[in-house]
């Protein structure tokens, strides 16, 4: 994992903006949710930001997401899945809506960051999609979607976030719990992930802990170096 | 500031009031794995340690011979940047003190930078890990530390957010000047003290 630093002055975060829901739908266990910031800030596809709350005492809970909508996008998107008990995910899932304010800061994180141009694979597993799915929307900007190839593997195709914008993109999915077409319901095999890691000069596991492990064990299966793969895990943290 | 119509939260257990630096969350009997890069799997007999950079004698322990010198063990509370934190939890292994006493550190060293094995490094000023504030540990409630923890061997500095106890530790470097690791050249706080909150590059 030896990197240089990125190229230019790293974007630091900035102070919290209010952020104001414009809109917000709901699919089962995830709420797609967009927000306007007051004050907003250029993110790289892949970063994530912080939501805080704060209740009318003061109180306040803050959680990281992973930001879906492309740099450049006027509003910024996230896709929040519903934690049990959760109490930041909770309030999102089962009580946001529009017009309602929350707190942001961002962008966060500098590692786990596509710029467009690298070719690249992502393995990516429940809502461990959505910073891909910002990779994706900025390639579609650049016109360079066929230098990030995508493995999604979710159990239903229907419990996949944004499913129909990663099948558009050509993204390989393999679903666990259900049969799709010829496919038998699946973990990916080494030999349908193979062609897609031909070449790429970087690789980015997304998902549950327990999801990375594997996303990096596969990779290592399809002759993928460790030293070029970017890891981001999330897990319940409440 | 504005508040978020309609979200009240959950209130944190009396008994834990005071222990959750600002913004933190209480994860209970969970810990989350937060990691950067592929995980290593390292055997016991491939894991050593090397104190070097600007001491009189480099020194490398084995992982047996880390376990050969007085244990020590933290009890207390990890705060991670993400905002959990897990409070009354239990680490063994040796004090860096010891480590440092064998290495012997020159008078003009002020840094440290620990590495892993995965080529991650985190950068701390040498008052921060001195004083019985900062371990290499292997033992966390009793069992090995487990790989996705950063068993077998880890850097532990407790009172700093948890990016900065760095999994798979195989090299302690004395420095003159601060060099920035990994997440600090990536946009976080160069120092990492949860009680003010230095979580990224900027804040106080």
């Amino acid at each position: 994992m030896p990197d240089a630093p990125l190229a230019g002055t790293p974007e630091i975060p900035g102070a919290w903006t209010t952020g104001t829901l414009v809109d917000v739908r709901r699919d089962g266990r995830l709420a797609y949710l967009r927000l306007a910031l007051e004050t907003p800030f250029t993110h790289a596809a892949g970063q994530h930001c912080v939501v805080r709350l704060r209740a009318e005492d003061g109180y306040t809970a803050q959680r990281s997401y992973s930001i879906a909508s492309a740099p450049g996008d006027d509003h910024l998107e996230l896709c929040v899945e519903v934690m049990p008990d959760g109490e930041v995910s909770g309030h999102l899932h089962d009580e946001a809506r529009v017009g309602d304010t929350v707190e942001v800061r961002g962008p966060i994180g500098r590692w786990f960051t596509w710029g467009g141009r690298t070719p690249s694979i992502a393995v990516v597993g429940g809502t461990g999609v959505v910073p891909v799915v910002s990779m994706l929307r900025h390639a579609r900007t650049l016109g360079t979607g066929e230098r990030l190839r995508v493995v999604a593997v979710t159990r239903t195709l229907a419990e996949l976030p944004y499913a129909d914008e990663l099948l558009a993109h050509g993204a390989f999915v393999a679903t666990t719990r259900e049969n799709r077409g010829d496919r038998v319901a699946a973990t990916p095999y080494p030999d349908e992930v193979a062609p897609l890691a031909a070449g790429v000069e970087r690789a980015y596991v997304c998902g549950s802990p327990g999801f990375a492990s594997y996303g990096v064990r596969l990779l290592g299966e399809v002759g993928v170096r460790k030293d070029i793969i970017r890891v981001e895990q999330f897990g319940p943290t409440g | 500031m504005p508040v978020t119509r309609g979200f009240t939260g959950r209130r944190r257990p009396v008994s834990r009031e005071g222990r959750l630096p600002p913004g933190q969350h209480d994860v209970g009997d969970g810990w989350p794995v937060l990691t950067a890069e592929a995980e290593p799997h390292l055997r016991d007999d491939q894991v050593s340690l090397t104190v070097g950079g600007l001491v009189t004698s480099t020194t490398t322990w084995s992982l047996a011979d880390l376990q050969a010198l007085p244990h020590s063990t933290y009890a207390g509370d990890i705060h991670c940047v993400t905002s959990w934190s897990k409070l009354g939890t239990r680490f063994t292994g040796v004090s860096l003190d010891l480590l440092l006493e064998a290495a012997g550190p020159l008078e003009r060293a002020a840094y440290v930078v620990a590495e892993s094995v995965t080529g991650y490094t985190t950068n701390l000023p040498l008052e921060h890990v001195t004083g019985g504030r900062a371990w290499v540990v292997w033992d966390h409630e009793g069992r090995p530390l487990p790989p996705e923890h950063g068993g077998p061997l880890r850097l532990l500095v407790p009172h700093l957010y948890f990016w900065k106890s760095a999994k798979w530790v195989s090299r302690i470097e004395l420095t003159e000047v601060d060099r920035p690791g990994f997440w600090e050249r990536y946009g976080y706080h160069d120092l990492g003290d949860p009680w003010t909150e230095q979580r990224y590059v900027g804040d106080a």
